[in-house]
């Protein structure tokens, strides 16, 4: 008896789900639902399409993964016996067994750090303003309009800007800070959208709260509205930092460098990164530089993971401190 | 007779120079660009002066020769690489921001003409027979257009994207114009995509530079060129490149930015590069110099000669 009374409850449960908060507990709907549910089950019918639908998403997931795992098997077999210390500590070579990464690796690194000093301020700023303090005005209609239209914008066109703006109006030569800012301007608009979403998911409730018990804008913002928002945030701010870290065509069209021996010691130094390192390698005729190349792409991943397990582990902290 | 024994002193000096062991101490910078072919070179040489002077930064850049004149023109480089000679124009822009170049001859490469290793009946081709392949608006489709006794195959064309100084070299020497090439083929930036469709297709036929197929000979077959028809068709090798004897041999260039060749660091460089380049080029896939030229390139640069490179009657 006790098992025939909970299902009707949970039946109705489901049902109120479904049509949302309209006719809060009206039972002549709750009646008809199950009713249906009791007469016109057609569970075959219903469980096919439920089990076509459940392959469908699983095909898509396994389509990216296998993709992936072949993609990894193929350069891991060619390039992992090649990365040592040395090979990452030593300068390219005319010779493929000598040649290292030495000068693309810390290049890359400096130019993620850089990128992310200048992308994360600006993108996170303008998300809060565009959403917490801009009034609704037609002006900022356009401006949402163009910054998602700016995500798209093809990477070289970004080179182009980066070239006439940075290395040449602001004099600052074919500089590791031409390059940041370059790569900056390109993952702002990813930034901001991802961060003006997550913002956006922030009850109302937690702001007029703030307000409603003296705080400031600034302060709802500052202590509530952004710590609730910030996995999010760090989510497309994970996102677009790797985009920056694997980017190699505005780089090449701002002019950084396929070889130096020597590693930038400052923002104002030029500079090459692995990308460009990995596609001078895999274009030469010796086989031997092609295992090199694959080497420099494992380490490269390397990067990759490093940068996007930090960038995950802030948002845990962030995740964990978020308790109400 | 005078410029002779200059020539020999110089070289003289060059070798001393690389006799001793340690450099002299030079700081600074020396920023190359430009040609992606003659870049190869340029990094095997920083490479070994970092041997000499450890405390000078060489870096080295592989825009494409176009694209390093337009920087090496509005001074920003010390050295442009050229995988052809620079234009008349080019050197009229450098001349109007003050950029006195002096272009130098330091290897030469063989535009090398590859089929598939399983096509026998081509042997070679005339340059009258490429121009009929390669030119804008081309009707060659087939084998047996180019000539009745070949079987009736479809070709297939690869070669370098328009970016590359060997496409404007190619499509100079053979149709007649720089950049001028008929557009249905595989265009590809990278040269090992051209390698690959060369030797995955029994019906293809490609170009590019003599290096790549060096590495792949086993993939490829390249192609005796006769430049009129009637003369013998010479097949690239190290040996008739370096001559200049195969048709389609190139000179390799760089220029360098006279101003710049007066800060002692710019100027030892360049000096290393002529004296070392004969053996590096070979090391990385090209020919050297024949040794005339090479001379010539040593005392122009002494006597800093401005202007573009010209053959000097001997």
């Amino acid at each position: 008896m006790a098992s025939m009374d909970d299902m009707p409850k949970s039946m109705s449960k489901s049902v109120t789900l479904k049509t949302g908060t309209a006719n809060l507990g009206d039972s002549h709907i709750e009646h008809k639902a199950i009713s249906r549910a009791i007469w016109r089950p057609r569970p075959k019918r219903r469980w096919l399409a439920g089990r076509i639908f459940f392959l469908l998403t699983l095909l898509s997931t396994l389509i990216g993964l296998i993709s992936l795992i072949f993609l990894l098997e193929s350069i891991l077999g060619q390039g992992w016996d090649r990365v040592s210390w040395e090979f990452v500590s030593s300068f390219p070579s005319r010779i493929a067994s000598r040649a290292g990464i030495k000068a693309a690796l810390v290049g890359s690194l400096y130019l993620t750090g850089l990128v992310a000093l200048i992308a994360i301020p600006l993108g996170v700023g303008a998300a809060v303003y565009l959403e917490e303090f801009a009034a609704d005005t037609r002006l900022r209609r356009m401006i949402d309009v163009n910054i998602a239209n700016l995500a798209g914008v093809p990477s070289i066109v970004y080179g182009m800007l980066g070239l006439m703006v940075f290395v040449r109006i602001c004099a600052f030569g074919h500089s590791l800070l031409a390059g940041a800012c370059t790569m900056s301007l390109l993952i702002l608009p990813v930034i901001i959208v991802t961060a003006r979403e997550a913002l956006k998911t922030v009850p109302m409730g937690v702001r007029l709260a703030a307000l409603g018990l003296g705080a400031t804008r600034w302060q709802a913002v500052r202590a509530h509205v952004l710590p609730t928002a910030m996995p999010g945030i760090l989510t497309g701010v994970i996102l677009s930092l790797s985009r920056a870290v694997g980017e190699t065509a505005p780089l090449l069209m701002i002019g950084a460098l396929s070889y130096m021996a020597f590693v930038p010691e400052s923002p104002m130094d030029d500079f090459t990164v692995l990308p460009i390192q990995i596609f001078n390698w895999s274009a030469r005729p010796q086989d031997e530089f092609r295992v090199a190349a694959a080497a420099g792409i494992i380490v490269l991943l390397g990067v990759l993971l490093t940068v996007n397990a930090c960038a995950i582990f802030a948002r845990m902290r962030f995740q964990r401190k978020m308790q109400w | 007779m005078k410029s002779v024994s200059w020539t020999n002193l110089s070289l003289f000096a060059l070798s001393m120079m690389s006799l001793s062991a340690y450099g002299a101490g030079l700081k600074g910078a020396v920023k190359i660009d430009g040609s992606s072919t003659v870049y190869s070179i340029s990094e095997a040489v920083a490479e070994d002066y970092r041997n000499v002077e450890k405390d000078v930064k060489v870096t080295i850049g592989a825009a494409g020769t176009g694209a390093g004149y337009k920087k090496f023109c509005s001074n920003e480089l010390d050295v442009a690489g050229g995988s052809r000679p620079v234009k008349p124009d080019e050197v009229q822009k450098c001349k109007s921001s003050g950029v006195d170049l002096i272009e130098l001859p330091v290897a030469v490469d063989g535009l090398t003409v590859v089929v598939n290793p399983k096509n026998t009946f081509v042997k070679s081709l005339s340059f009258e027979q490429l121009k009929k392949i390669w030119e804008p608006g081309s009707k060659i489709k087939t084998w047996k257009d180019l000539d009745s006794s070949w079987p009736d195959q479809p070709i297939k064309l690869f070669g370098p994207s328009s970016e590359h100084g060997t496409f404007d070299y190619f499509t100079e020497i053979i149709v007649g114009k720089a950049k001028s090439s008929r557009s249905d083929y595989s265009a590809a930036s990278d040269t090992n995509t051209l390698v690959n469709g060369v030797s995955g297709d029994v019906n293809s036929l490609g170009y590019f530079g003599y290096g790549y197929y060096e590495q792949s000979k086993s993939k490829l077959r390249a192609l005796g060129i006769s430049k009129d028809g009637k003369s013998a068709p010479i097949s690239p090798d190290s040996k008739t490149i370096e001559s200049g004897a195969y048709p389609l041999s190139r000179l390799l260039f760089i220029s360098v930015n006279k101003k710049s060749a007066e800060r002692p660091e710019v100027d030892s460089f360049v000096k290393f590069y002529l004296q070392s380049v004969g053996g590096i080029a070979k090391s990385v896939g090209y020919s050297a110099l024949p040794k005339a030229k090479l001379e010539q390139s040593v005392t122009n640069y002494g006597k800093r000669k401005v202007g573009a490179w010209q053959e000097s009657a001997h």
